[in-house]
């Protein structure tokens, strides 16, 4: 049953078809809405908000909310920068991100994003979380202290691999990502799972042993382009 | 591998049912049986169930009544509301620190005594009160918390703590509570007594499942649970969705700090609300009811079984009902373990699933598809409490009570700094100063209408009404007199809004924490001007970006206090004349690197070369 749908967003007219998210029609119609915690193949977890758009004047997140004809979104507005900025933000003063030590600076995701929306420092106290960092295994390097709650190592062991090797435990911001046992050594993790590609994991908290300084900073993905450039048209 | 471990697990998961949709009820059993669920019953679980063991971890460590490491055979919670800190909850605790010789949050070595704090056990009424593993106390004082504390350790039988029954079905031999029910104003639709036991339903049988959508939907009833969709249009929803099978919901996980009438509901109204519940699946076309009971509520649970075991041998219940042919309805319980989020109706879903209890993507909605992907209502307790009375007495008689976008009458639970705390049934629209003279409470400063969801006002705010259009509540009204601090109590609220997030959603997860420190630096006295415009800030970004109502409602404490009381931000945070900024202590921030460094400040030790450094010297 696919239908056409046409709506709008930012003024720009898109068509796009019944089932799709917003995301999904926006990406096709060559609009970027900036996102964490969704990508492609996966499903749609809608956890950052980084990607709020307006629906007819209420908020609601672009990646989950499905079209429906006629619709007015907003999103590179003034707006909801700003409210992407405060997310982005917020992301950074959780977690231990110190970018010039990273092996993930220039293909992380955070920080490309809060280049992109012109964040340049954040406003908030950190909150210097003291999580596991787990370097048991051959392959794998897990530093949950950069996690930023997306998901997506979860959806992907799950419905990728077919494992289910990641859970969060925990709850508020008391939330932890796990690995089915205290070691990661200790399950069938393996460096050719889909959960360990090199790009799954937005920011450094799962790390490929080995490969971290293999590419030079300057020379990585986000270095000369900023993120949502392969969408946007 | 322990053998006793292995067993119960087994045991349990062959009793209850292999299906992922019992892991509450699996994990409540274990934790019941071995007092934890550890990574051996996890592992074991998660064999049992064919899902992995981290899966498992996620759902046990979600729930505050589920723990990992083992608990004591008695667990003691103290419940940790602001009102019952303000009743003394803090001297009771202390008292029961040292009667066991153990501090809030452990066990004693012998393994017989947990204790811990809670949040709102729905007994603000007769606070302080504890939950003594499933038995409530309630109006504790340091006395009685010495007598308690030594009966304990005398026979360790938490129900032999009751000394002096409750009113009403309080004293049930099901229950046996020291709680009181404090109905202390019975309207019109709920506690009059006048309504003739199962006519609504008897009624709602005579009719077609449309005709009795519309006549709820004529009577312009909306959920008492807080959001307040109108009931009926829930129920078309549902009725409309496709599905093999469509479920009713009871929410009766009354979390909202403050609320404790769905308790009075529960205890005095049991056969209303599955009358209710009956009518709802006959109008919907359901055959399957749920009854999600928050932990707390535990002591009531056998006695609600009994009831629903009455009405299956009277034909209320089970097949072609009340001799309605073809019409089937059952329902059951499913016991809550301590988490307010699951009260939200999706996350309750979730919970009811075996998942963690975060909220679900919407759409699609619970109408649409709910509980294990089929259409499903979820009405609040008191909603459906006025179902059969709606059916049996007209909805224009329901409708022309109260105003004209909030009809009937509501339960308000009303506690805190007055005289008369309960449950107060009245007509939508009273005002604020109108109830508070009611409760015995006119000198009242601060009044929380909704819980910490709602709004904190003050006395300029007296004259508005309690309804839909004015002042929403679920039914939480929490009063507090001019000697109580306003930051106090909102501070509080951002805690029980931080403990209580599912942590989905980073809004929620992150920005409240924020807020909570930003409003720990304006009570430290070292707020500043910019700190109310990034409270303002932030607070907007979690509202709008949030997933779920908990986010979108937990700034409210902070909003609202600014709105109602400016006066106790401005007189806090000024304005220096120095220029140099408030928050920036740097003595404190010198603190960390002269520990580290072993070593004094020049410029701001005083003392500096007078004595010998050392450690202890530095000031």
């Amino acid at each position: 049953m696919l239908g056409e749908v046409n709506f709008e967003i930012d003024g720009v007219k898109v068509q796009g078809w019944t089932g799709q998210t917003i995301m999904e029609a926006a990406d096709e119609a060559g609009i970027y809405i900036p996102r964490l915690c969704d990508t492609e193949d996966l499903r749609p977890a809608g956890s950052c908000r980084v990607c709020t758009v307006k629906v007819n004047g209420k908020p609601a997140a672009a990646c989950t909310q499905p079209i429906s004809e006629g619709i007015v979104v907003e999103n590179n507005t003034k707006e909801m920068n700003k409210y992407r900025v405060d997310l982005v933000e917020m992301l950074f003063s959780e977690g231990n991100h110190l970018c010039p030590v990273c092996e993930a600076s220039g293909d992380c995701e955070l920080q490309a994003m809060g280049y992109r929306l012109g964040m340049t420092y954040y406003h908030h106290p950190d909150l210097n979380p003291n999580r596991t960092i787990d370097a048991s295994h051959p392959d794998i390097l897990l530093d949950t202290n950069r996690c930023i709650f997306c998901g997506r190592c979860i959806r992907a062991s799950r419905d990728l691999d077919g494992k289910g090797i990641f859970s969060y435990v925990g709850r508020g911001i008391n939330k932890r990502i796990k690995a089915r046992a205290e070691r990661l050594v200790d399950t069938d993790a393996d460096l050719n799972d889909k959960v360990f590609a090199y790009d799954l994991c937005p920011v450094g908290c799962i790390i490929r042993k080995r490969e971290g300084f293999k590419k030079p900073i300057g020379t990585r993905y986000y270095d000369h382009k900023p993120i949502g450039s392969d969408i946007q048209s | 591998m322990s053998k006793e471990t292995s067993a119960v697990v087994k045991e349990a998961c062959q009793r209850i049912g292999r299906e992922r949709h019992n892991l509450l009820d699996i994990l409540l059993e274990i934790q019941e049986k071995l007092r934890c669920v550890d990574q051996e019953a996890m592992q074991l679980i998660g064999e049992e169930l064919s899902i992995s063991s981290v899966t498992v971890e996620g759902v046990v460590s979600f729930y505050a009544f589920l723990s990992q490491e083992p608990k004591g055979k008695v667990i003691i919670r103290l419940c940790d509301d602001i009102v019952d800190r303000f009743a003394g909850i803090e001297a009771v605790a202390e008292v029961l620190c040292e009667e066991f010789g153990i501090q809030m949050g452990e066990t004693t070595e012998d393994g017989k005594i947990s204790l811990e704090y809670t949040p709102c056990i729905g007994m603000c009424d007769q606070a302080p009160a504890a939950l003594v593993n499933d038995v409530v106390v309630t109006n504790l004082d340091v006395r009685s918390a010495r007598e308690m504390a030594k009966n304990l350790k005398k026979h360790l039988n938490p129900a032999k703590l009751v000394k002096k029954l409750g009113d009403g079905n309080n004293a049930n031999k099901w229950i046996k509570s020291m709680v009181q029910n404090n109905i202390l104003r019975r309207g019109e639709v709920i506690f009059n007594d006048e309504g003739t036991p199962e006519a609504g339903l008897k009624h709602a049988l005579t009719k077609t499942p449309k005709e009795v959508i519309k006549t709820i939907q004529k009577s312009y009833l909306k959920g008492r649970g807080g959001a307040g969709f109108p009931t009926g249009m829930k129920w078309n929803f549902a009725r409309a969705s496709e599905g093999a099978r469509r479920y009713i919901f009871c929410n009766a996980d009354e979390g909202e700090p403050g609320t404790f009438k769905d308790r009075v509901l529960l205890t005095e109204c049991p056969d209303l609300m599955f009358e209710g519940m009956t009518i709802a699946a006959y109008a919907v076309g359901s055959d399957s009811g749920i009854v999600y009971l928050r932990g707390e509520y535990t002591y009531l649970h056998q006695f609600l079984e009994k009831v629903l075991a009455e009405r299956r041998k009277q034909g209320l219940l089970g097949e072609n009902i009340c001799g309605k042919k073809g019409f089937h309805f059952d329902i059951r319980i499913q016991m809550g373990a301590g988490s307010y989020i699951c009260g939200e109706e999706t996350s309750l879903i979730s919970s009811c699933e075996g998942h963690r209890g975060n909220p679900k993507t919407r759409p699609p909605y619970p109408a649409q598809e709910g509980y294990l992907g089929a259409p499903t209502v979820v009405n609040n307790v008191e909603t459906l409490c006025r179902v059969p009375r709606i059916l049996e007495k007209g909805a224009e008689w329901f409708a022309s009570i109260g105003t004209k976008e909030s009809t009937g009458t509501k339960l308000l639970s009303v506690s805190g700094d007055c005289e008369s705390p309960g449950v107060y049934e009245v007509a939508w629209g009273i005002t604020v100063r109108e109830l508070l003279k009611m409760v015995g409470a006119e000198e009242a400063a601060i009044v929380v209408v909704g819980g910490p969801s709602g709004q904190l006002i003050g006395r300029t705010a007296f004259e508005r009404r309690i309804a839909f259009e004015d002042l929403p509540t679920g039914g939480s009204i929490v009063v507090f007199g001019i000697e109580r601090s306003v930051l106090e109590i909102v501070h509080y609220y951002m805690e029980f809004f931080i403990d209580e997030s599912c942590g989905y959603c980073t809004p929620c997860r992150v920005g409240n924490v924020l807020l909570k420190k930003r409003i720990e630096k304006i009570m430290d006295g070292l707020g500043e001007l910019e700190d109310i415009a990034y409270l303002k800030d932030l607070s907007k970004t979690v509202i709008m970006t949030s997933r779920c109502g908990l986010g979108i409602t937990a700034p409210n404490p902070i909003l609202s206090s600014l709105e109602h009381f400016p006066l106790v931000y401005s007189a806090i945070v000024k304005k220096r004349h120095d220029g140099l900024q408030q928050g920036f202590d740097i003595k404190r921030a010198l603190e960390k690197s002269r520990e580290i460094a072993k070593r004094r400040s020049r410029i701001y030790d005083r003392a500096y070369g007078e004595k010998p450094i050392s450690v202890e010297n530095i000031g």
